[in-house]
């Protein structure tokens, strides 16, 4: 077995965003989270379920890009939205925007709301993912336009916006972790700030220091992520990524 | 019992310039593509358009037809990002209600239950209640949380697309996902529903009943439309046309190029375009 690359580490640390996480919809957006979610429920995450992106829920470990084989329900849109309200879900989106407190945008970028610079797809389900249950990111490309210090618009809510709206908002706001192409961050800094968890084999802290636009928190020396096993390369490689999309997402 | 079948242009006949229109399907999924393209083609204009939105928001921006927009998200979903749709937001040229999907859901859901609102989570701490300042919370009168009281999307009419119907206007869908047809009828004053073809009552229902959740109470009229969806997915009738779709994208790109597919496409009756669309079709076979 050749050794991991970036990819695949970055897919091990998706993965292990839904360790002991127990039967619920795990809804990862984005190829890396993806092969990370199928991956987790083929290994120690068993209870798991996923859903094919359109309405049904999958049953077994299907190769990313191709149909499934066997399902086990029906999941219209309808149910996706009685379940986020429900809460037996943990989504893991891709924001465009994120920020030192966790807010996260898919919206727009720069200008204002009624007439922005860049139109993005729309809030869509972050703002009531974020009040609804736990959610994760994901970013390929860490860098100071996608790290930033405030976000433009508040589609996903942070710690702080979370804790100013009250216990309607915050009940169920649970923010569990940020994958980049360089570490796993989450928001356990002081007052619920964004804090470098483990940085990728081979990156240096200030490699990731540069590429972000606030200050980062860091409990002493941080630690490497953990590399995939060779069961879970040999999972990622054969049967759920045989066509390598993973690496299109993340370069090595 | 009534006969309620129409052609798109005799649907467009009864909408009028300032109404608020629901449109049915989602992202570029079995939305009512030859009723938008009919709307394309008439002298309506300041719509309110509330979707799920794909290629039939695009569209109708592009012709100018938009005032005012409500959505959750705009996608072709195979393309992430609509051209038309965003050019319109980029130049300010719509107004805008962007709310969660979840929110647009509920907004519906209490149209079509004649209240005024109904209390949800989603939206509580993000810019979404910044920017619908009209959005205003609830108390729980049981001492529970303070929500958002999202409020009713009344619709004065209302745009689907569905696999069968009957002349009646029992109307079925044979996909994965009936995504919120049915609301969006039941939250309009007038529905109408378009479809792949039109049976006898006898033959709906024939994989499961369950599969007619639309029913004739909620609709107004029915329009015979073969591959009326096009270019978004009508499963199983046919899937999203991935090719012509891109041919939008790309066409969106140049103002020439908008223009000829303007042409070729969109001021054209419904069987121009359907001609149009097989011959770009054919000339891709022979090219192959």
């Amino acid at each position: 077995m050749s050794a991991p690359t970036r990819a695949e580490v970055c897919v091990v640390a998706c993965a292990e965003a839904w360790r002991g996480a127990g039967e619920l919809l795990a809804s990862p957006i984005g190829l890396v989270p993806q092969v990370g979610a199928r991956l987790a429920r083929a290994t120690f995450a068993p209870e798991l379920l996923l859903s094919d992106g359109e309405a049904r829920l999958v049953a077994g470990v299907w190769p990313v890009g191709e149909a499934p084989t066997s399902y086990e329900g029906w999941l219209p849109f309808r149910s996706v939205f009685d379940l986020v309200s429900n809460g037996r879900r943990h989504v893991m989106m891709m924001p465009s925007q994120i920020d030192r407190h966790g807010n996260a945008n898919i919206s727009y970028i720069g200008g204002d709301f009624r007439r922005p610079d860049v139109q993005l797809l729309g809030v869509r389900g972050a703002p009531g993912n974020t009040v609804n249950h736990p959610t994760s990111y994901w970013l390929p490309r860490h860098s100071t336009r996608a790290l930033v210090p405030r976000v433009d618009m508040v589609a996903g809510v942070g710690n702080e916006a979370a804790a100013a709206a009250g216990p309607g908002a915050n009940r169920f706001h649970d923010l569990r972790r940020l994958v980049t192409n360089l570490g796993v961050f989450d928001w356990n800094g002081p007052g619920g700030t964004m804090r470098i968890v483990s940085l990728h084999p081979g990156v240096a802290r200030e490699e990731v220091e540069e590429a972000t636009g606030f200050e980062l928190a860091a409990d002493g020396e941080v630690p490497e992520t953990r590399l995939p096993t060779d069961e879970e390369l040999r999972l990622i490689r054969e049967e759920i990524d045989p066509n390598g999309v993973r690496d299109r997402e993340v370069r090595t | 019992m009534s006969d309620k079948q129409m052609n798109e242009d005799e649907v467009v006949g009864e909408l009028r310039s300032g109404m608020t229109l629901g449109i049915g399907g989602w992202g570029s999924r079995r939305k009512p593509m030859s009723l938008v393209r009919a709307i394309l083609r008439s002298d309506l204009t300041d719509l309110t358009v509330v979707s799920y939105g794909g290629p039939d928001v695009g569209l109708l921006c592009a012709a100018g037809k938009v005032k005012k927009l409500v959505y959750g998200f705009v996608s072709l979903d195979t393309i992430p990002l609509d051209p038309h749709f965003r050019a319109a937001r980029q130049a300010g040229a719509i107004e805008a209600a962007e709310y969660d999907e979840g929110m647009v859901f509920w907004g519906l859901y209490a149209a079509a239950n004649r209240v005024d609102f109904l209390p949800l989570r989603a939206g509580l701490g993000s810019d979404v209640m910044k920017i619908n300042p009209d959005l205003r919370t609830v108390s729980s009168p049981y001492g529970g949380d303070e929500l958002v009281a999202m409020p009713a999307l009344r619709l004065d009419a209302a745009i689907v697309h569905q696999n069968r119907a009957d002349a009646q206007g029992n109307a079925e869908y044979l996909g994965p996902d009936l995504y919120f047809d049915d609301l969006f009828c039941m939250a309009a004053e007038r529905a109408y529903v378009s479809c792949e073809e039109i049976v006898p009552t006898s033959e709906l229902g024939q994989v499961h009943l369950a599969t007619v959740r639309i029913n004739r109470a909620h609709v107004d009229g029915v329009v015979a439309a073969p591959n009326g969806a096009h270019f978004t997915s009508c499963e199983p009738d046919y899937g999203r046309d991935e090719m012509f779709q891109r041919a939008y994208v790309e066409a969106a790109g140049d103002p020439e190029g908008w223009a000829a597919f303007s042409r070729r496409y969109l001021e054209v009756d419904e069987a121009g375009y359907q001609t149009a669309v097989a011959e770009l079709a054919a000339g891709a076979e022979v090219t192959r």
